[in-house]
């Protein structure tokens, strides 16, 4: 038998489910492979081993009793910007450093439900707010491919202890990509369900209307295994949406001959050498082989998305971070004079430096006088971009386009520039912005970097959205691809 | 050179739910500090709010009862701005879509004539905490339970044009949310406040003059002290050459006088944005027709039909119609009474409004607490209807009902007051006086005819004042007519 690491979620279920292994055995693995690994990637900002064996141990009771579900046993890692009952929730801030969740994020509950084993709480952009995992409290996280790499981010740590096998899978959240970019940079299989597929209780505010959970994974099988049990109605998160939850796995293996996928002219146009384009015109090519056929389709207000997010995601982030006032929760500043004292410095010392850019603009863009000429604006181009899209999917099934403009990028390399930084999601955004359900997948490598393609689907088109993404993983193997020193 | 007033209200009215606008807390006044605040009120990292449906069929009914457009679509908005008592470091109000708007409240001028108060909007919103500045030894106190209690903001347009008329209005709004049961009303606890912009203008003047803001006004005399002295500052400001500038005042109950909390300059900047927690809020026809179909008749409608029905004075209508408790005691009363009803009608209201807001004003007391109910006063009005006892006896028996908590029959037996309407009883008194006074007799009989009052009293004192009035009249006049 293989390294338990290697194996996928799925395959490690089915051992699980036969006894080949425990989950006490299944988790101690895991944990070892987190002693070893995770300081030089700094993955995790809180591993919970003896948690986790706890977990592991309850766990193997139900499997013996018979009353496990599909995820029981199986370990995972969350975001920290998940909130867990009793166990330190940092979103990567210094503002959150201290902070002990007392309760636990709708997802995180349901996931504790079926049984599955919690290995800690991974890094992450300070807040989300970032692409590279460099905004974190807690230091930038390293690519398991290259260590003087970063992982993408914000979900940088879920990303790196997934690609690294020290976890076999983790949750994430994506509000301008950031599940699908760093999956990409990292050679994983991201998912960021529709808008209001996934409850966003308990998950931490970043912007309200963007912002969603989903995974980040070995494959398509693994995401719709996770998925299945992370979506449906939560009535404490108004933004949910009541339908039923389809079962993923049922049509993960539906032909693909037929499937119309649409490719966005504007993002085939910009700024991609021949050179970086090929292994995703590559997929492609596999797809047609797998009976699909190629549309080009245009959406000219699609190239506003970066500037329409950086208008509507700060406003929001503005307010949503206001919470944070040093009075209730969080970090405190020292002996404050007085109130204005309390608040300036609590935030001041407590927020780093991309969170308070951002809290500027938001707060800028919602001012008096600014409101109209921003975020007015931003909604119109907002709406523009959700009708075209609407507009696309009624000729194609899905679209296609890769979900990085660059492979992995040093560390240190883009910190000073934050606009170069912003448009590594110039190909992301556009799905968060209408709301829609969109992955990457592992499609080829380019100077031992791994390459994402990003397909995106209408809204609640998950099932499509995993069968398209299943149908090319069944005839390639980049998803199979580790990194060497983890292997 | 005279002056024109000119003031608008900001009424809030705490809602009546049980639980918070956006959170499953109780709502309940008077809890140890902090004990009604959840994850949610305390404004935790990753909760969310949930609207609380009773809130919205509130504000509806409300709009409805003001004849205002209930909007279809109505949206929350984020107010933003920083205080310690304000847990998620902004409220959830209603900003450019309120749930109600365009409706009106007539109200009742000292000239007897009447006014349209023009409502521009009313909006469903949460309130915050409380800080508390005493008793922390130079700490502020800061206490949750408040925070997230439902309100709606009832925003008039500037058409009051003295304090007085400000307290009218004030005070319809007050009758008309207790009616509907959406706001217990409670001043004292703050479940119904306002904040009153005041301006002055030159009578004749088409601008209105600048306004200042006075927060928070918890009592109607307070309102009224609190505009007439703002009103006098301002002209006076004026007059001696100066300018109104545009402020948030505070009242001080104290001293009687407003001063400056904030200028215009410092105000925040709340910048509103639509709250992407919270989904628009939509309602459809059958809804709100729905929730038409709950409304209580309205006060004025009640005073309306007192007036046709039973043709009683538009004055006591207005009293007897102006609390929803006192309404459903009068009511009481005359659905139980025996007799004419228009008869009843009018001897109940003199009944309800002279005795008892009377003995309840006397006493301290709230028409809920009154020591004679609407049944056992019905009992002792049918017992005048009856002839059972006098009217005026009724009186005593009343004080006795009121102090000794006891029904009206147990009284009359208990102190001899039943009415003597036995004839042969009342003649053989008559007989007697008139034997034992035959010189008033003789003159009466040879036309001094005002001795007939005598006669009357000397048979009320031998029965203390039991006899029937109408019987020993009639008696009275064949007997000694002779």
């Amino acid at each position: 038998m293989a390294e338990l690491h290697t194996l996928t979620l799925a395959e490690l279920a089915a051992g699980l489910k036969s006894r080949a292994f425990s989950s006490v055995e299944l988790t101690r693995h895991f944990l070892s492979r987190i002693e070893k690994f995770d300081a030089e990637l700094n993955a995790f900002i809180t591993v919970t081993p003896e948690l986790a064996l706890a977990q592991a141990a309850d766990a193997d009771m139900r499997i013996a009793t018979g009353t496990a579900s599909r995820l029981t046993g199986l370990p995972l890692a969350h975001k920290d910007i998940f909130c867990t009952d009793g166990v330190l929730t940092t979103c990567a801030s210094k503002m959150l450093s201290n902070f002990i969740s007392p309760y636990d994020a709708t997802v995180v509950g349901r996931l504790k439900q079926e049984g599955m084993v919690m290995l800690g709480k991974t890094n992450m952009d300070e807040f989300a707010m970032g692409s590279s995992n460099e905004t974190s409290f807690y230091g930038a996280v390293k690519n398991p491919w290259d260590l003087a790499k970063v992982p993408g981010g914000s979900s940088g740590g879920s990303a790196a202890a997934v690609a690294a096998r020290i976890a076999p899978v983790a949750t994430g959240t994506d509000t301008g990509g950031s599940i699908r970019q760093p999956a990409a940079l990292t050679s994983l299989t991201g998912i960021k369900p529709t808008y209001g597929r996934v409850s966003r209780y308990g998950m931490i505010a970043f912007a309200s209307s963007l912002d969603q959970g989903g995974v980040m994974g070995l494959s398509a099988e693994d995401a719709a295994l996770l998925l299945q049990s992370m979506a449906g109605f939560d009535e404490r998160d108004s933004t949910s949406v009541d339908m039923p939850v389809p079962d993923y796995a049922a049509t993960l293996n539906q032909s693909l001959k037929g499937l119309k996928i649409g490719l966005v002219k504007e993002f085939f146009e910009q700024g991609l050498s021949e050179e970086n384009i090929k292994p995703v015109k590559e997929a492609l090519t596999v797809y047609e082989q797998l009976g699909a056929q190629l549309v080009e389709v245009s959406l000219p207000n699609l190239p506003l998305s970066v500037p329409t997010y950086y208008v509507v995601a700060p406003a929001e982030c503005s307010s949503n971070l206001s919470r944070f006032d040093g009075v209730r929760f969080g970090y405190r500043c020292e002996s404050p004079r007085d109130l204005m004292d309390l608040y300036t410095r609590s935030r001041g010392e407590g927020f780093g430096s991309e969170v308070k850019r951002r809290i500027m603009t938001g707060t800028y863009v919602l001012s008096a006088g600014y409101y109209d000429a921003y975020y007015l604006r931003a909604q119109k181009i907002r709406r523009l971009i959700t009708e075209e899209f609407a507009a696309a999917f009624q000729k194609v099934d899905v679209l296609m386009c890769p979900t990085s403009p660059t492979t992995a990028f040093d560390i240190g390399a883009k910190v000073d520039d934050p606009v170069t930084m912003y448009l590594n999601d110039i190909y992301t955004i556009g799905a968060n912005l209408a709301g829609l359900p969109a992955m990457s997948i592992p499609c080829g490598f380019l100077a031992g970097l791994p390459v994402g393609l990003q397909i995106i689907a209408g809204h609640f088109a998950e099932a499509k959205l995993l069968n398209v993404a299943h149908g090319y993983q069944q005839v390639t193997d980049w998803h199979k691809r580790m990194p060497e020193r983890y292997a | 050179m005279s002056w024109e007033t000119v003031i608008g209200l900001e009424i809030h009215a705490q809602l009546a739910t049980r639980t918070k606008i956006f959170s499953g807390s109780s709502t309940a006044f008077g809890a140890p500090p902090n004990t009604q605040a959840n994850l949610v009120d305390l404004g935790y990292p990753g909760v969310l709010p949930v609207l609380n449906q009773q809130a919205v069929k509130m504000a509806v009914k409300f709009g409805l009862a003001v004849g205002a457009t209930v909007a279809t679509r109505s949206v929350f908005a984020r107010k933003n701005y920083f205080y310690p008592d304000l847990p998620k470091g902004y409220q959830i109000s209603q900003y450019e879509l309120p749930i109600v708007e365009h409706g009106k409240m007539d109200i009742l001028l000292e000239d007897g004539s009447s006014k349209t108060i023009r409502i521009t909007r009313a909006h469903l919103e949460e309130d915050a905490g409380k800080s508390l500045h005493e008793d922390f030894h130079g700490f502020t106190g800061i206490d949750l339970n408040r925070a997230g209690t439902p309100l709606i903001e009832i925003v008039s347009e500037p058409d009051m044009r003295s304090a007085k008329e400000a307290v009218a209005y004030m005070k319809k709004i007050h009758t008309l949310v207790r009616y509907l049961d959406i706001c217990d009303g409670n001043m004292q606890e703050g479940s119904f406040r306002c904040d009153a912009n005041v301006s002055v203008r030159r009578v004749g003047a088409e601008k209105f003059g600048t306004r200042c803001e006075i927060k928070n006004l918890n009592s109607f005399r307070f309102i009224e002290k609190a505009i007439n002295y703002e009103v006098a500052r301002q002209i006076e400001l004026i007059e001696s050459g100066g300018t109104v500038q545009q402020q948030t005042r505070l009242f001080d109950p104290d001293r009687g006088e407003t001063r400056a909390l904030r200028s215009k300059e410092e105000a925040n900047d709340y910048r509103y944005f639509p709250d992407p927690d919270l989904l628009p809020v939509v309602l459809d026809d059958l809804f709100i027709d729905g929730i038409r179909a709950t409304l209580p008749e309205l006060p004025d409608e009640k005073a309306q039909r007192l007036v046709r029905d039973f043709d009683l004075p538009a004055y006591d209508a207005g009293v007897l119609t102006g609390s929803r408790e006192v309404a459903e005691f009068y009511e009481k009363v005359i659905n139980e009474v025996k007799g004419d009803a228009k008869q009843n009608a009018k001897l109940a209201a003199n009944w309800v409004m002279g005795e008892v807001l009377g003995a309840l004003n006397r006493d301290g007391l709230d028409i809920t607490e009154s020591r004679v109910s609407a049944e056992a006063l019905a009992l002792l009005l049918s017992r005048i209807n009856d002839a059972t006892v006098s009217g005026k006896l009724a009186k005593e028996v009343f004080e006795a009902m009121w102090s000794e908590g006891k029904g009206a029959d147990d009284i009359i037996d208990a102190k001899g007051l039943k009415q003597i309407t036995d004839v042969s009883a009342i003649e053989k008194v008559i007989d007697e006086i008139m034997a034992a006074n035959s010189k008033q007799l003789a003159d009466y009989r040879s036309g001094k005819d005002k001795l007939f009052a005598f006669f009357v009293g000397q048979v009320m004192k031998i029965t203390a004042g039991k006899a029937n009035p109408n019987q020993v009249n009639d008696l009275l006049k064949k007997k000694l007519a002779g």
